[in-house]
């Protein structure tokens, strides 16, 4: 086989594994998808009462007020930022152990978290992989519960209640670590 | 703790099972026997066949090889580098993303191209739908066939076989493995939460009223070949971190398995090839007994945390920055290990924020890239290492060096030496052109010792064809682009030449018959002294920019 042969051979590849690997493929999951499992495969997004879209059951989002548990820290504020809106993001801080300003952000945020009876735990410290990090950690959770009670009012048994009907555990309860689902217990306090 | 470490340890065991079934499946494709999925598939492989027109299967020399893998490996680049430059005239661009600069697309074909997967932008913002799946997804099953593929040449040609033909293996590599088992995989990994939709991006109010965009896309079927090809690429930004690639303990342990199934049966398969499955049991000992240690000093370090900052916490707590909750210390340990290990390269928490421990132990991963090794490729370099234990032994006791009834001669030596020289090559000269100018080239992101580390890792990374990276870096430079680039060229392609030469030196040998004076391989002594091999050469290389990286940001932490 000469050369001008072999070329024509590898564009005839080229095309025929294009068509498999890149159309047939992709079209297949595709049509499963939106048929059987609709729901995931547009992104497990959650509706409110209206049937407007409120959320991702796997997208974290940003909480700030006194009302709601709070977030981990997102190095992309949740994609939130205007300038990504039309087509979001996603990212980590990247700053290495030994990076000073690793202790510079760490330290004004215990702070802040102390002054609101909020015990500083490591995931409420320490941001996350993705910046849209949909969980917080158990501990996390429960020393958010005065905070909410309080400010809503409610008894601590009944938020209580709330953050263990939100925990997500570990996979056949041995494959990854259990946390609380943020969006899905903050929507469950409004519903109270 | 113990959870942690039972965690591992069980996904580690869920390996080892699958090793033998995969390794004999795999067998059996590239001995042309019968399958179980042949019914199905048989006309499948005849369609694609007809379609490159390959009537007969011509067993191809080493250079007809070499030919067809570089010359179809170019006319797939060239097509892909197309429709990323084009990408704004394309379809299934819903988002609407611009051009991409030149030297990112051109970076980013070499990349995906071999296996490599780097990755000098973020999916959202740089890439459409269209360009993910016609031009990336593409490149992932190509790319890991063609790995695959001669990495069973090399097998066989080290078996006394003749090479076999390149379309046929690229075919199969796709047809009967690939793609049957990313069907299956998309499908799982869709019904826990993979999205898979052509709609654009969600844009809605939160809870709280702030405006909020959920990227999605077709991303359940690229998750699957990203992982199995050990290609590593992410859809999003922060690849399998992000929820919508990884959703849930589940999806990881899947993605997890996924991207050391083929590496870890392809010793195995070796076995069958040879007939000799203790000696592909004892070679897979020796890449546990570099992996499993590298898995626990990784877990220890990020499960004791950070010093400086447990005493802001006032306890010791695991290093959870560039983490995600429900992974924790043990599953990102272990899959930032196992990511290195394989040459996957994609990862589930970031690793320019690991503690040192985890930085060192990715870094020599990536220098030693046998530690199961990248697809095909990983296992053909054991050999490498075992010929050259072979030859080191055979000085030492003054026989003739055999490797498999075949002499070992100065041919294969120097076609070995080339592969082991070419990866150091390859990362330290342009690391040392980049560190000399750290304002105008660098772009380093954290000062100190683990800049340094940053710097290498992106060369290692390009040059194993890993394609994972301490992400802090700025990299989105022509220089980094190319320079990276040439990296990943050097890296892939002058090791398949070579390793496709020494095999065909070794198939036209004659074989000696075995008498009691013949140095066997397959022995627990043999094996040992090829992990000590595999040690000095591979290792001593490194061993100052360690020093220099990793082993001392880890003297700057302790208190």
């Amino acid at each position: 086989m000469n050369l001008t042969q072999e070329f024509f051979r590898s564009l005839r590849l080229v095309i025929a594994l294009w068509l498999l690997t890149a159309i047939v493929y992709p079209a297949i999951i595709l049509v499963i998808g939106q048929v059987a499992f609709p729901y995931q495969a547009n992104g497990s997004v959650i509706n409110n009462a209206e049937g407007q879209p409120i959320g991702s059951a796997l997208i974290g989002q940003p909480f700030k007020s006194d009302q709601y548990f709070w977030s981990r820290p997102s190095a992309v504020d949740y994609a939130t930022q205007p300038a990504i809106a039309q087509t979001g993001a996603s990212g980590a801080s990247n700053l290495a152990p030994s990076n000073p300003a690793l202790l510079d952000r760490l330290k004004p945020e215990a702070q802040r978290l102390q002054a609101t009876q909020t015990k500083p735990t490591a995931d409420l410290l320490y941001s996350s992989g993705s910046g849209l990090d949909p969980h917080i950690s158990l501990e996390a959770a429960q020393s958010q519960i005065q905070r909410v009670a309080r400010s809503r009012k409610l008894n601590e048994y009944d938020v209580q209640a709330l953050v263990s009907k939100a925990i997500e555990g570990r996979f056949v309860g041995l494959f990854g670590e259990p946390g609380v689902n943020v969006l899905k217990l903050n929507l469950s306090l409004d519903a109270l | 703790m113990l959870q942690g470490w039972l965690q591992i340890a069980l996904t580690l065991l869920i390996v080892i099972v699958i090793t033998p079934l995969l390794g004999r499946y795999i067998a059996h494709v590239f001995l042309n026997e019968r399958t179980g999925l042949d019914a199905i598939l048989n006309p499948l492989d005849r369609l694609m066949y007809r379609a490159i027109g390959l009537r007969s299967m011509p067993d191809m020399t080493g250079w007809q090889y070499i030919r067809s893998v570089l010359i179809s490996n170019f006319m797939m680049g060239a097509a892909v580098l197309m429709v990323l430059l084009l990408q704004p005239l394309l379809p299934l661009n819903p988002t609407g993303v611009g051009m991409m600069n030149w030297d990112i697309a051109l970076h980013t074909t070499i990349s995906f191209l071999t296996n490599t997967d780097q990755q000098h932008y973020s999916g959202e913002t740089t890439l459409s739908y269209g360009s993910q799946v016609f031009a990336l997804g593409f490149l992932m099953f190509t790319s890991a066939a063609t790995g695959l593929a001669v990495g069973i040449a090399f097998i066989r040609g080290l078996t006394g076989r003749s090479l076999g033909n390149f379309y046929q293996d690229l075919v199969l590599s796709i047809t009967r493995i690939l793609l049957p088992i990313s069907l299956v995989g998309a499908l799982l990994l869709l019904a826990a939460g993979v999205p898979e939709t052509i709609a654009g991006a969600l844009q809605l109010k939160t809870l709280e009223g702030t405006m909020q965009t959920i990227a999605r896309g077709p991303v359940a079927h690229f998750e699957i070949i990203k992982q199995l090809g050990e290609n590593g690429g992410g859809f999003f930004g922060a690849n399998s971190a992000h929820p919508f690639e990884n959703p849930n303990g589940w999806t990881n342990l899947i993605e997890t398995v996924a991207m050391v199934a083929i590496p870890s049966s392809l010793i195995y398969t070796y076995g069958i090839f040879t007939h000799n499955l203790k000696q592909a049991w004892l070679v897979y000992a020796i890449v546990l007994a570099f992996f499993i240690p590298f898995v626990i000093i990784t877990a220890i370090g990020e499960f004791q945390g950070n010093p400086q900052v447990n005493a802001i916490l006032g306890e010791i707590s695991p290093n959870l920055e560039g983490k995600e909750v429900r992974f924790g210390w043990a599953q990102t340990a272990l899959w930032a290990v196992t990511t290195t290990a394989t040459m996957c390269g994609a990862v589930n928490g970031m690793h320019d924020s690991l503690m040192p421990s985890g930085g060192f132990s990715t870094l020599l991963n990536l220098f030693l890239q046998i530690v199961w090794g990248g697809q095909g490729t990983g296992t053909a370099y054991l050999f490498v290492y075992l010929i050259l234990a072979v030859f080191l032994t055979g000085l030492m006791v003054g026989r003739t060096p055999e490797f498999l009834g075949r002499k070992i001669e100065k041919t294969e030596i120097v076609f070995a030496s080339v592969i082991l020289l070419v990866h150091p090559i390859a990362i330290l000269i342009p690391a040392a052109i980049t560190l000399a100018f750290p304002e105008a080239l660098a772009g380093i992101s954290n000062p100190g010792f683990h800049g340094l580390s940053q710097v290498i890792y992106e060369y290692a990374s390009a040059s194993a064809n890993n394609g994972s990276g301490f992400e802090g870096l700025g990299d989105a430079t022509v220089w980094w682009n190319l320079s990276a680039g040439v990296s990943i060229l050097l890296g892939r392609y002058v090791p398949i030449v070579a390793l496709l030469l020494l095999a065909e030196s070794m198939s036209q040998k004659q074989p000696v018959p075995m008498t009691d004076g013949t140095l066997r391989t397959d022995t627990g002594l043999f094996t040992s002294i090829t992990g000590v091999v595999i040690l000095i050469l591979g290792v001593l290389t490194f061993l100052p920019v360690l020093a220099l990286g990793p082993i001392a940001e880890a003297f700057q932490l302790s208190p």
